[in-house]
């Protein structure tokens, strides 16, 4: 999987870099609109992660070129600006994502994986790993081919910790996925606590092959046991 | 104090001063007149009583007044010729009035065949008493009159020719830095009404321009920082990831990472407000808030159980309004959220839906929050929490920007925050 990242700030293009090259992907990188352009125009990518305000031209504008080569629909674009006009005009040139920065890394991974996904169009819209089996379509979880049921959140949670799979999820990451932006309160961190401990449980007695692990009280992990 | 009404107050003293000193002056004047006109009258007699005294000597012997206005009393030589015409003012009783009156008397010596005789002429003068109060009269009356016409004019004229400065006036009070768009104007040709239009307007032109500044700058600041909040983030994060420090260090990132993500809300936060301000929300949809409410009741639904918080909605009616689905999302959710949030262990929240009011009380602090505080920018009821202060105002300014009326109130041990439009239902904008 080859992935371009068109991006004028060096320290952050490093940083999503180094993210992305833990999944083991390809990753090309641009610093400038004509470097990107000149990529864009030679190269085929899976996804393409693009920024708005570039020296030397609009990132809108290369998602324009991109449109009329038909390969505009696995754009996630990054912006500084969460301006509703951009994201309008970002998705109406066929920009598969909006993502507004500052995001977390577990965040753009998850974006990443679902361009991805959607770009596989195997029919199948679901996420296997060790004995489990995510499917998204129905949104159903079945360890070892029996269904554990789950609720709505609990849901989202498992997706985001399969999508981020050997990754450090944070809490507040977690949170803003799954709950939105409504953790700007404080004892919300216990509530994460008692939301992953209850997930557990669940997985625990499902016998699933996999566990959530605690990192340094910042976050979690999933691994596979 | 009225312009009007000073102007009447100084005037009218004044007038009164005037009027007082020229009535004076007028009375000592006329009175003067009317004692020379007499004098002349009184010496034009004498010569002809003489002349008469000269062929009909029987006029000498009538020593008393009587009927007619003249005596005559023979005197020595010596005091007749020491004698000169001489006016003077007395009373004399008058048959008709029945009643002393003043008199105006000339008394005068002649020599008639050698023989000197004293003679006293007079004749009824005015009444000085009477004249004053004539006088008095007729000038309180010239005084009212001409108060009464300052006020008319003042009322008829000058209030025309203000007219000019209380529409400007009015127009300037009604300006409102942000959402005001045209200046205040005034149509005029006196000179200082329009030396006032320029000076207003050019204070109020450098107060827009800061305003625009102002907000310009807090959008490009929060801008600027999105870039370094997002590496700082996410080098923490690929730092924390390695797995190779100490616990203790860990925790230590962990808290930095915190503190960013802090800072990333309250930039996310002032950005939002900005754009309320700013009016970049043009997204308007008809809403039905009962549904906004579901929603965010279900996003916070286990935040709810977490605290075991009690939430009861009471859905009157269909509240529907015409406005940006974020901003009414956001407005309903913080809410909601400060809702459950300040409250306490097992407390509850009322939700009250009516047909354009939207009310939500909590149990919580059992003290009422300071309510002339509450909605202005980073205010914080407790600091404990890690909370940005924005979230009222965020409110607030959207229920500004669509003229929802917000209010809070502390009854029955209870938060209560009410948002109110009368044209809730019709058209929010």
């Amino acid at each position: 999987m080859k992935i371009l990242i068109v991006e004028d700030e060096e320290r952050l293009l490093e940083a999503i870099s180094a993210s992305l090259l833990k999944e083991h992907f390809v990753i090309e990188s641009a610093g400038d609109y004509q470097t990107a352009s000149e990529k864009i125009a030679v190269y085929d990518y899976d996804c393409i992660l693009l920024d708005i305000m570039l020296p030397g031209g609009s990132g809108l504008q290369l998602l324009a070129e991109l449109k009329r080569t038909h390969k505009s629909e696995n754009v996630i674009i990054i912006s500084a600006k969460d301006s509703l006009d951009d994201k309008l005009a970002g998705l109406e040139l066929g920009a598969d994502d909006y993502l507004t920065k500052p995001f977390h890394l577990a965040e753009l991974n998850a974006r990443v994986k679902a361009v991805l996904r959607r770009k596989k169009l195997d029919g199948k819209n679901s996420i296997e790993t060790a004995n489990i089996l995510l499917d998204l379509n129905e949104r159903r979880l079945s360890v070892s081919g029996e269904i554990v049921a789950l609720n709505r959140k609990e849901f989202d949670v498992l997706n985001y910790f399969l999508l981020n799979m050997n990754r450090l999820v944070t809490k507040s990451s977690l949170a803003e996925h799954v709950w939105g932006d409504h953790i700007d309160q404080a004892d919300n961190l216990d509530f994460i606590y008692y939301q992953i401990k209850n997930l557990r449980r669940k997985l625990q007695s499902a016998n699933a092959a996999i566990e959530i692990e605690s990192i340094y009280g910042i976050g979690y992990k999933m691994v596979e046991k | 104090m009225k312009l009007l009404n000073k102007s009447l107050k100084s005037l009218s003293f004044s007038i009164l001063i005037i009027v007082t000193a020229w009535s004076v002056v007028f009375y000592i004047n006329m009175l003067d007149e009317i004692h020379d006109s007499i004098d002349d009258g009184l010496e034009n007699y004498k010569v002809l009583i003489i002349q008469k005294a000269n062929t009909d000597s029987t006029l000498l012997k009538k020593k008393d007044f009587d009927e007619s206005n003249y005596a005559i009393q023979e005197i020595s030589k010596t005091s007749a010729l020491a004698r000169k015409d001489r006016y003077s003012d007395t009373l004399m009783y008058m048959q008709d009035e029945d009643d002393l009156e003043p008199v105006r008397m000339l008394t005068t010596a002649f020599e008639h065949q050698g023989h000197f005789y004293e003679l006293k002429i007079i004749n009824s003068m005015v009444e000085e008493d009477d004249l004053i109060e004539d006088l008095f009269w007729s000038v309180f009356w010239l005084y009212l009159i001409l108060v009464v016409s300052i006020i008319i004019i003042n009322n008829f004229v000058l209030r025309q020719l203000w007219e000019p400065f209380y529409n400007f006036l009015g127009q300037v009070t009604k300006f409102r830095l942000g959402s005001s768009k045209a200046l205040p104007d005034i149509v005029t040709d006196v000179r200082e009404f329009n030396l006032l239009k320029s000076a207003v307007n050019t204070l109020l032109q450098h107060s827009l321009e800061t305003y625009a500044h102002q907000k310009e700058f807090i959008e490009n600041a929060a801008h600027e920082l999105q870039t370094p909040l997002a590496i700082a983030t996410n080098k923490l994060e690929l730092l924390l990831e390695k797995g190779d420090m100490e616990p203790a260090q860990a925790e230590n990132i962990g808290e930095v990472l915190q503190i960013i993500e802090r800072l990333v809300r309250l930039n996310k936060s002032l950005l939002l407000l900005t754009k309320i301000e700013n009016k970049q929300f043009f997204d308007k949809q008809r809403i039905s808030l009962n549904e906004v409410i579901k929603q965010s009741l279900e996003d916070l639904e286990e935040f709810a159980a977490f605290k075991n918080i009690e939430i009861r909605v009471y859905e009157q009616a269909e509240l529907t309004v015409e406005m940006d689905p974020t901003l009414a999302n956001i407005v309903v959710s913080n809410l909601v959220r400060n809702a459950i949030f300040h409250n306490i262990p097992e407390g509850e929240v009322y939700i009250d839906i009516e047909m354009d009011a939207l009310t939500i009380s909590n149990t919580g602090k059992k003290e009422p929050l300071e309510i002339d505080k509450i909605f202005k920018r980073f205010y914080k009821s407790t600091d404990k929490t890690g909370g940005t202060g924005l979230g009222l105002a965020i409110m607030k300014a959207i229920c500004n920007l669509y003229g929802f009326k917000v209010s809070y109130r502390y009854l029955d041990e209870k938060h209560r925050f009410e948002i109110r439009s009368n044209n809730l239902n019709k058209n929010g904008f």
